[in-house]
């Protein structure tokens, strides 16, 4: 369980991030951090795992104030994936990689040979295992460093942007991977600008604005209220879009998802032709 | 990075900003070569003080005080090795000479990133290059410098970024002796190098699109021209330089050994 309380951070240049932000996110659940570039989002995550640490205010991670503890203790409940893979690989092959933060949390040899089958399986990158992940695509390299990550297994996930650069079928391998994980209990924090991406996936939707947090709800709730996503610069998902439209033929707004959209079409549909 | 932030130009509009890039130039490696010059200490400390009103002009005290900070590691370091050098050398014994000859050197280097953080801190990555280009360096290479400056707070930027995703899969920089915590720095020096060449790679494809060296003769927008500041510049480094040359040949300058009576 990760709780935030009235926090408030500066960076060193003396520019404030984050003006008072207070969040709760129980075990288990799945939530999408969202709002405009410079709104505080990525600062706000990072202070999960204690790579920022609050100027004023708390944070607990499993009721362990981040302040106290370090990075290294606090990664191992929380692993954080950052948005460019480029900016962690390093090692000559994907096992390498993987095994890099097994061996920091110091497991046993037999152990991290296990933990890498079982990630590399996970995320399809078993034929890959012997080569150099700087020679694989955009796409698999992004799902390295995924691997690289849940391979230790931690309770929460934090996935920054995980849908920059990610063609359709990969978003779509990514969402159901993130159910999947959901299933098993995990607890998943989402930075993203993807709206699309969040209308498919439902979560709980967090709006952030100039350091704040200016909405929290249902993804359904949240993405289909058009002022409020016009306050922190998203667009409606084209489904809310559409439904926004059909207002007048007497259809609900709070539409995003595309299958509950098709049969609520259908239905009318069907009632037109009798 | 607080030796990068100590040289990292912001916009300020003071009587040392506005002058000309190549007297700047100039100046520095005059305050160089007198630097070198000098090997007694109270030469060396005038030739520091001298600059601090320089710095006051320019109005970059904070920055100024921030790169000499910066300095302070390498500066003990000096300190230290000729300290220990003369002891190891003369069977464990420290005399008076020895401290004030460490001193010397230190102050030496004080003075040489003095000079290199005003120059730094008060011209512009812009009118460097500009400096360069009109004083008929090829334009590969004054382009090559003045990206190379633009790129360092870049690549800091980004080193935090590295360091960030590294901590977070559970390395501890700090951790461990000296060698193990060298070693601590590979998965970071890795992808900064490796997103470096990508970076660069990238740079040279959009240039290339937008015409780079398409013509021989390039023209531009602004050019340099030397003002009255330029000129007073010029007459006080080239009075330091004859004082300087002066005083080193005719003037024999005491040490602090000296006027203190310490053998």
């Amino acid at each position: 369980m990760i709780v935030v309380e009235d926090v408030r951070f500066s960076y060193p240049g003396g520019v404030e991030a984050l003006k008072g932000v207070s969040l709760t996110v129980k075990n288990g659940e799945f939530v999408a951090i969202m709002g405009q570039n410079g709104a505080g989002k990525t600062t706000l995550v990072k202070h999960f795992n204690g790579l920022l640490k609050p100027t004023s205010g708390v944070v607990r991670v499993n009721g362990v104030e981040t302040s106290r503890s370090s990075v290294a203790a606090l990664a191992r409940n929380v692993g954080f994936v950052f948005q460019n893979p480029d900016h962690q690989l390093f090692c000559e092959t994907v096992d390498d990689e993987i095994a890099f933060a097994l061996k920091n949390f110091g497991y046993e040899q037999t152990v991290i040979e296990k933990r890498i089958t079982w990630a590399v399986n996970l995320l399809g990158l078993s034929q890959y295992r012997k080569t150099s992940p700087f020679m694989l695509s955009g796409g698999e390299r992004k799902r390295v460093a995924l691997a690289s990550v849940l391979a230790w297994d931690p309770q929460i996930l934090v996935l920054d942007e995980p849908t920059i650069g990610q063609d359709h079928r990969q978003k779509e391998n990514l969402r159901q991977f993130i159910m999947q994980l959901q299933t098993q209990g995990k607890t998943i924090v989402m930075v993203t600008h993807d709206v699309e991406f969040v209308a498919e996936c439902n979560p709980r939707v967090v709006l952030m604005r100039e350091g704040k947090i200016m909405a929290d709800g249902q993804g359904k709730q949240i993405l289909t209220n058009s002022e409020l996503l016009e306050q922190a610069s998203i667009v409606l998902p084209q489904v809310a879009q559409i439904f926004k439209h059909l207002i007048t033929q007497g259809f609900p707004l709070n539409i995003i998802d595309i299958y509950e959209a098709k049969n609520l079409l259908m239905e009318k549909l069907e009632k037109n032709k009798t | 990075m607080s030796v990068f932030d100590g040289l990292k130009f912001r916009k300020v509009y003071s009587p040392i900003h506005n002058l000309d890039p190549r007297m700047k130039f100039i100046y520095v490696i005059i305050i160089f070569a007198v630097a070198i010059i000098f090997n007694t200490i109270i030469p060396l400390l005038t030739l520091f003080l001298m600059q601090v009103p320089f710095v006051m002009l320019a109005r970059v005290q904070k920055q100024w005080l921030r790169s000499l900070r910066g300095a302070m590691f390498l500066a003990s370091f000096i300190f230290f090795i000729n300290i220990a050098t003369n002891f190891f050398t003369q069977g464990y014994t420290l005399n008076a000479k020895n401290i004030e000859d460490a001193a010397t050197m230190t102050t030496r280097f004080l003075v040489l990133v003095e000079s290199f953080s005003v120059f730094f801190l008060t011209t512009s990555p812009d009118h460097l290059g500009l400096a360069l280009e009109q004083t008929k360096v090829p334009y590969e290479f004054s382009f090559a410098f003045t990206t190379a400056v633009r790129f360092v707070p870049v690549l800091a930027e980004e080193a935090q970024t590295i360091m960030d995703a590294q901590k977070a899969r559970g390395l501890e920089l700090e951790k461990g002796n000296f060698l193990k915590r060298i070693r601590n720095y590979v998965p970071v020096l890795i992808p900064l190098i490796v997103s470096a060449i990508r970076r660069s790679l990238e740079l040279a494809e959009a240039m290339e699109a937008r015409a780079w060296g398409a013509t021989k003769k390039r023209t531009n927008l602004y050019a340099l021209k030397f003002n009255k500041g330029d000129y007073v510049l010029l007459a006080l480094t080239t009075g330091v330089l004859i004082v300087a040359v002066y005083t080193v040949l005719y003037v024999p300058v005491p040490t602090i050994r000296a006027l203190l009576g310490v053998p």
